[in-house]
C-alpha cells in the first residue's frame, strides 16, 4: 500500500477530516470514500465531464484530480447544490425543461452549467455551448440542456431588472 | 502502479529542489495528463510523488519593460491554461497564446491543466507549446546545488528531446517560460485541427509569429505540432517568409516549404499523407489572414 495522508477539506460547506492512500483520486474518494454516489465515474480520463465539481471556485474533472490535492480547499459536489428541500435554480430549471433522460452526465452538467453562469450571468447561447464542451451526453442532443441554461441566465436579467 | 513511499507538498521553491535532488520523484500539479498515463499503465510513480502546486512565486504573469528590445514577459510553471486565456495582458501582446488556450481540451481541464506541465510532458501535439515556439520562449530550469538555487534558461526549440522527453534533468524543475515582449507590429496566429473543436488532440497544430511591416515580415518564427517526434520550428518556411513581402507567390513557396519541414507518421488520428497535405493547406490559410489583417 502507498502511503496514506492526513486530509482536511470542507466538502459541500462541512468540515471533513480523512486519512487517503496518496494515489487515490478526488472522484474515488467521493464515490467510495465519503458515499457520495452523485458524482459518476464514466470515462476516467476527463473527456466526458460526468465527473465535474468545483473546488475553490473553479469546475475540475474530479477523475482526474489526485485526492492529497484537496487539503485545505473547499468543494462543492452536486449534493451541495440544493438549497434545504428546494433544488437549485439551475437543477430546477433541468427538471423543467426535460433535459433529462437517463440523467447519467446530468450533475456534472448541472456543475458544469452553474459554474459558467457564475462566471458570466449574461451568457450568451454561444457561450454556453463552449463552456459545456467538457460535457458529454449521449441521450439528449444538447438543445433542451441549453434550454434549461437559458432560462436560468433569462431568471438573473430579470432578477437585475428588478433590483436595478 | 507501484507504491508511492512519500507525499510532500511543498511550499517553498528550495525544498522542492531539495526533494528533487534527494532521489526519484514524480512530480504533480494539475495532474490531467499525469492520471491518465498512471491509469493506462504508461506511467508509474517513482518513491516520492510531489506536489507542487503550493510552491510560491510559480503562479504569476508577469510584464517587465515594453515592446522595445528590453521587454521580458515571464509565466510561471503553475499558470493554468484558463489563466492564459483570461489574460488581457496577453491576449495585448501575445494573443497567439490565448489562441491556443482557448481551443485547448476543455473548461474543466484548462481550469486545472498548468504550462509548466503541458510543456514537460513534450508531446509532439501540445497545443501551448506550440505559440511558445511561435515566440521564440524558452524554459526556465531550476535545481539545487551547493545550497541554493542554480537556473538556466533553454530555448525551447532545443527543449524537446522525443515524444514525451525533455531536456530537463531530474534535478531540475521547470519554473517559468519567458520570451521577449512582441514589438508592437507583431503578428502572431494559430490554428489546430481535429474532428471536434473541443477535447481534441490535434491532428496537426501551426503557429507563426513574425513582424509585419508595409506587407513585409520579419522575424518570422514558425512552429508545428503532432507532424514529427517533438513539436517543431519550420525552419525552412522561416526562410521561405523572411523580409519577402507576402503576395499569393511567396503564399505558395511558405506552404510548399511547409511540407518539406514536416516528418509526419501514420497513427489513429491521420495518414502521414493527410498530415503533410494539411500543413501545406494551414500555411497558406494562416499566411492568407495575416495578408487580410
Amino acid at each position: 500500500m502507498s502511503v496514506k495522508i492526513n486530509l482536511d477539506f470542507t466538502l459541500n460547506g462541512r468540515p471533513v477530516t480523512i486519512e487517503v492512500p496518496a494515489e487515490m483520486t478526488v472522484l474515488n474518494l467521493l464515490r467510495d470514500g465519503l458515499d457520495l454516489k452523485g458524482t459518476k465515474y464514466a470515462c476516467g480520463e476527463g473527456e466526458c465531464g460526468a465527473c465535474t465539481i468545483e473546488v475553490d471556485g473553479r469546475t475540475i474533472n474530479s477523475c482526474l484530480m489526485m485526492a492529497a490535492d484537496l487539503q485545505g480547499r473547499a468543494v462543492m459536489t452536486i449534493e451541495g447544490m440544493q438549497e434545504g428541500h428546494a433544488l437549485h435554480p439551475m437543477q430546477q430549471a433541468f427538471v423543467d425543461h426535460g433535459a433529462v433522460q437517463c440523467g447519467f452526465c446530468m450533475p456534472g452538467m448541472i456543475i458544469q452549467a452553474n459554474y459558467l453562469v457564475k462566471q458570466n450571468p449574461q451568457l450568451t447561447r454561444e457561450e454556453m455551448k463552449r463552456g459545456l464542451e467538457g460535457n458529454i451526453c449521449r441521450c439528449t442532443g444538447y438543445t433542451k440542456v441549453l434550454d434549461a441554461v437559458a432560462a436560468v441566465v433569462g431568471l438573473n436579467e430579470n432578477k437585475g431588472l428588478e433590483h436595478g | 502502479m507501484s507504491e508511492i513511499e512519500r507525499y510532500i507538498a511543498p511550499k517553498k521553491l528550495d525544498d522542492a529542489l531539495e526533494a528533487l535532488a534527494g532521489g526519484p520523484v514524480t512530480i504533480v500539479a494539475g495532474a490531467t495528463d499525469l492520471t491518465p498515463q498512471i491509469t493506462g499503465g504508461k506511467l508509474s510513480y517513482k518513491a516520492t510523488l510531489m506536489n507542487i502546486q503550493h510552491i510560491e512565486g510559480l503562479n504569476a504573469v508577469t510584464k517587465k519593460g515594453g515592446t522595445k528590445k528590453d521587454g521580458k514577459i515571464r509565466i510561471g510553471a503553475l499558470v493554468t491554461v484558463s489563466e492564459i486565456r483570461g489574460n488581457h495582458m496577453l491576449k495585448n501582446h501575445a494573443g497567439i497564446l490565448c489562441q491556443a488556450a482557448d481551443h485547448f481540451a476543455s473548461e474543466q481541464i484548462r481550469n486545472a491543466a498548468t504550462i509548466g506541465g503541458n510543456i514537460c510532458n513534450a508531446s509532439p501535439a501540445g497545443d501551448m507549446i506550440i505559440p511558445f515556439l511561435a515566440l521564440g520562449a524558452s524554459a526556465e530550469l531550476a535545481r539545487w546545488q551547493d545550497g541554493s538555487i542554480e537556473t538556466r534558461s533553454v530555448p525551447l526549440d532545443e527543449f524537446f528531446t522525443g515524444p514525451g522527453r525533455n531536456m530537463a534533468r531530474d534535478d531540475e524543475l521547470l519554473t517559468a517560460v519567458t520570451f521577449d515582449v512582441p514589438p508592437e507590429n507583431s503578428i502572431g496566429l494559430f490554428r489546430k485541427s481535429g474532428p471536434r473543436p473541443a477535447l481534441e488532440i490535434s491532428t496537426v497544430s501551426m503557429g507563426i509569429s513574425g513582424e509585419l511591416t508595409e506587407g513585409t515580415l520579419k522575424n518570422v518564427r514558425v512552429a508545428f505540432g503532432a507532424v514529427g517526434p517533438t513539436a517543431l520550428r519550420g525552419k525552412l518556411t522561416e526562410a521561405a517568409l523572411e523580409g519577402k513581402i507576402l503576395n499569393q507567390e511567396v503564399i505558395q513557396a511558405a506552404a510548399l516549404a511547409a511540407r518539406k519541414d514536416v516528418s509526419p507518421i501514420d497513427d489513429i488520428r491521420a495518414t502521414k499523407w493527410y498530415r503533410t497535405h494539411l500543413i501545406g493547406v494551414f500555411t497558406e490559410e494562416l499566411l492568407n489572414n495575416v495578408c487580410q489583417n
